[in-house]
C-alpha cells in the first residue's frame, strides 16, 4: 500500500467568517512498510494530517491518495488511535477492543476469540471484564492500542498515542509498540513531540513548521533494526536526533 | 500482593457497612407510611374529622375488599393501565423520535420549539376536552392525553442525552466506518441511556396523571371514572380505594423503571466505586 499527499491543505472557518489555515500545503509520499513519525510544534496541524488520512477530515485543497484512490471517507485497512484512549465507559475491556469487529459484523464468539488471543500481548489478561474507569492511564491506552490491532490494519494512524502518559509508562509502551512493529509489516504514521521517541521508532522523521504546518525536514533514520532502547546513547542516534532538533529550532526561531 | 488483599478486605468491610446503611435507608420510607397510617387510625378513631371526609381505615379496607370481590377494581385498573401503556408507548416513542431529530439537526429546535413550549405550558386539563372532541369518548382520547403529558420529559431528556454524546467517541465510530444505525445502537443509545431512563421514570408517573385526567374529563371507565362515580355517591371509602390504587400503580411503574435502570447501568455503579 502507498500513501501520497499532494499539496494537501486544511483550513478551518473562524468565528469572523474567515478561514484559518491549519495545515499545508504539504506533499509527501509514504511507501510500503514505512514507519513515519511526524514531529512539530503544537498546533502545526499534525493531528489534522492524521485525521485527513483517517477520512475524518476533508481537505480544503489538494488531495490525499491511497494507492491512487482519493481518501474521502474512512478507508478499509486504516485504523486510528487518538490522543486519549476514547473508550466506551459502558463496555468492558473485552467489548471495547472487540468494537471494530462488532461494527464489521463479526459474530460474538469469533470476535471474543480474536480479542482474547490479543490480551496477553497487551498485558491485559486479567482485565478483560474491567470497565475503563477501573483502568490506569497506561492500561486504557493499551486497550485503545488493542482496538487498533484487532482491525489488523495496513495503515496505523497514531496521534500522539502515549502523549497523555507519564514518561516511564510512555517509554514502556513505545518499546512495546517497537516489538509489535518487528512482527508486522505495515505503514505506521505516528505523531509525537518527543525527538528520541521518533528516532528510536521511525524509518523517517518528518518535521512540520508552526501553523499552518509545512514540511521543513524529511530525515531518513538509517539505524539498523531491530532497535533497542540502548541505541539512544549511540553516535548515529545522537547525530540524527541533533539534526532533527536543529531543524525544529530553525523554524521556531 | 498482601497490600492488595488488605485493601480488598477494607473494601469488603466498607461495603458491608454501607449495606447496613442501605437497609436502614430502604426501610425508612416504610416507617413513614406506617406513621401516616397510625395518624389516620387515631384521627378516625377519635372522630376528629367527619368520617365522610376521612373514613376509618377499616371502611376503606372493606370497600377495597368489595371492589376486589365484584371485579370492578380490577376492570377499572386494567382500563387505566391499558391507556397508560399505549399512552407511554405513543408519547415516549414520538418524544424519542423528535428528540433525536432535534438533537441531530438543531434547526428543527427553532422550528418546533414554539409549538412544543406552548403545548407544554398550557395545563393539560384545559385542552383535555379538546382531545375528547378529536379522539372520541373511547379509550383513544385517554391514550392521547397520556401521550401528550409523557411526551415532553421524554423529548427534553432525549435531546440532552443525545447531545451529550462525546464527539471523541463519535470519531471512533466514524473511523470504523460505522453506519447511522450502528452509531445509534452502539454509541448514542447506551451513552444517553442514563438520561433517557431518568426521563422514563418521570414519564411513568406522569402517565397515571394523563390517563386519569382523561377519565375525569370524560368519565366512562377506569380509575378516574371510579373516583368520579364514587364521589357522586358520597362513597368516600371507594374514592380512597381508587386514589390509593392509582398511587400503587404509579409507584410500581416507577419501581419497575428504577429496576431496569439498576440492571442496565451496572457499569456506572462499578465505575463510581
Amino acid at each position: 500500500m502507498k500513501l501520497s499527499l499532494e499539496n494537501l491543505a486544511v483550513a478551518f472557518s473562524d468565528p469572523q467568517g474567515g478561514l484559518l489555515p491549519a495545515l499545508g500545503p504539504v506533499s509527501l509520499a509514504v511507501g510500503e512498510d514505512e514507519f513515519v513519525c511526524l514531529i512539530g510544534p503544537s498546533g502545526c496541524g499534525k493531528t489534522t494530517l492524521i485525521r485527513v488520512l483517517a477520512g475524518l477530515q476533508a481537505p480544503t485543497s489538494g488531495i490525499a491518495l491511497c494507492d491512487g484512490v482519493p481518501i474521502a471517507r474512512p478507508m478499509r485497512g486504516f485504523a486510528i488511535m487518538f490522543q486519549e484512549a476514547n473508550l466506551m465507559p459502558w463496555r468492558t475491556v473485552l467489548d471495547n477492543i472487540a468494537l471494530p469487529l462488532e461494527v464489521a459484523g463479526v459474530p460474538a464468539a469469533n470476535r471474543y476469540k480474536t480479542v482474547r488471543a490479543l490480551l496477553p500481548l497487551l498485558q491485559l489478561e486479567n482485565f478483560d471484564q474491567a470497565y475503563p474507569a477501573e483502568l490506569s492511564g497506561g492500561m486504557a491506552q493499551r486497550v485503545a492500542l488493542g482496538r487498533v490491532m484487532v482491525q489488523e490494519p495496513q495503515v496505523w494512524l497514531l496521534d500522539e498515542p502515549f502523549g497523555a502518559l507519564d514518561a516511564l509508562t510512555r517509554e514502556k509502551l513505545s518499546l512495546e509498540l517497537l516489538q509489535l512493529r518487528s512482527r508486522t509489516t505495515q505503514i505506521i504514521i505516528m505523531v509525537t513531540h518527543n525527538i528520541s521517541e521518533a528516532v528510536l521508532l521511525a524509518d523517517r522523521v518528518i518535521v512540520l513548521s508552526p501553523r499552518p504546518g509545512r514540511l521543513v525536514a524529511d530525515v531518513r533514520v538509517d539505524l539498523p533494526r531491530p532497535r533497542f532502547p540502548e541505541m539512544i546513547y549511540e553516535r548515529d542516534f545522537l547525530r540524527l536526533a541533533k539534526r532533527i532538533r536543529a531543524s525544529i529550532d530553525e523554524i521556531s526561531g | 500482593m498482601q497490600e492488595s488483599s488488605r485493601t480488598a478486605t477494607a473494601k469488603i468491610e466498607k461495603r458491608s457497612l454501607s449495606a447496613r446503611g442501605n437497609t436502614l435507608r430502604r426501610l425508612s420510607p416504610l416507617a413513614t407510611v406506617l406513621l401516616l397510617l397510625l395518624i389516620w387510625l387515631w384521627i378516625s378513631d377519635r372522630e376528629i374529622i367527619s368520617p365522610i371526609l376521612v373514613p376509618p381505615p377499616a371502611d376503606v379496607a372493606a370497600a377495597f375488599a368489595d371492589a376486589l370481590a365484584d371485579g370492578s377494581l380490577a376492570a377499572h385498573s386494567f382500563t387505566t393501565l391499558g391507556e397508560m401503556f399505549y399512552g407511554l408507548l405513543l408519547g415516549v416513542g414520538i418524544g424519542l423520535a423528535i428528540g433525536y431529530a432535534i438533537a441531530k439537526a438543531p434547526v428543527l429546535e427553532h422550528v418546533l420549539s414554539p409549538i412544543i413550549v406552548a403545548f407544554q405550558s398550557t395545563p393539560i386539563v384545559a385542552y383535555a376536552p379538546l382531545l375528547i372532541i378529536w379522539f372520541g369518548t373511547g379509550p383513544a382520547s385517554k391514550v392521547v392525553t397520556t401521550a401528550v403529558i409523557v411526551f415532553f420529559p421524554t423529548l427534553v431528556n432525549t435531546i440532552a442525552g443525545v447531545r451529550a454524546v462525546s464527539p471523541n467517541l463519535l470519531d471512533v465510530m466514524r473511523s470504523l466506518d460505522a453506519g447511522r444505525w450502528q452509531i445509534f445502537r452502539l454509541l448514542e443509545l447506551p451513552a444517553a441511556s442514563p438520561v433517557l431512563l431518568a426521563g422514563l421514570k418521570t414519564s411513568s408517573t406522569l402517565a397515571v396523571i394523563g390517563a386519569v385526567v382523561g377519565e375525569f374529563v370524560n368519565p366512562q371507565r377506569g380509575l378516574g371514572y371510579l373516583v368520579t362515580s364514587a364521589r357522586n355517591r358520597y362513597d368516600t371509602p371507594l374514592v380512597y380505594v381508587s386514589v390509593l390504587t392509582m398511587t400503587a400503580i404509579a409507584l410500581s411503574l416507577y419501581s419497575l423503571v428504577a429496576l431496569v435502570e439498576w440492571r442496565c447501568l451496572s457499569w456506572r455503579r462499578r465505575s463510581l466505586n
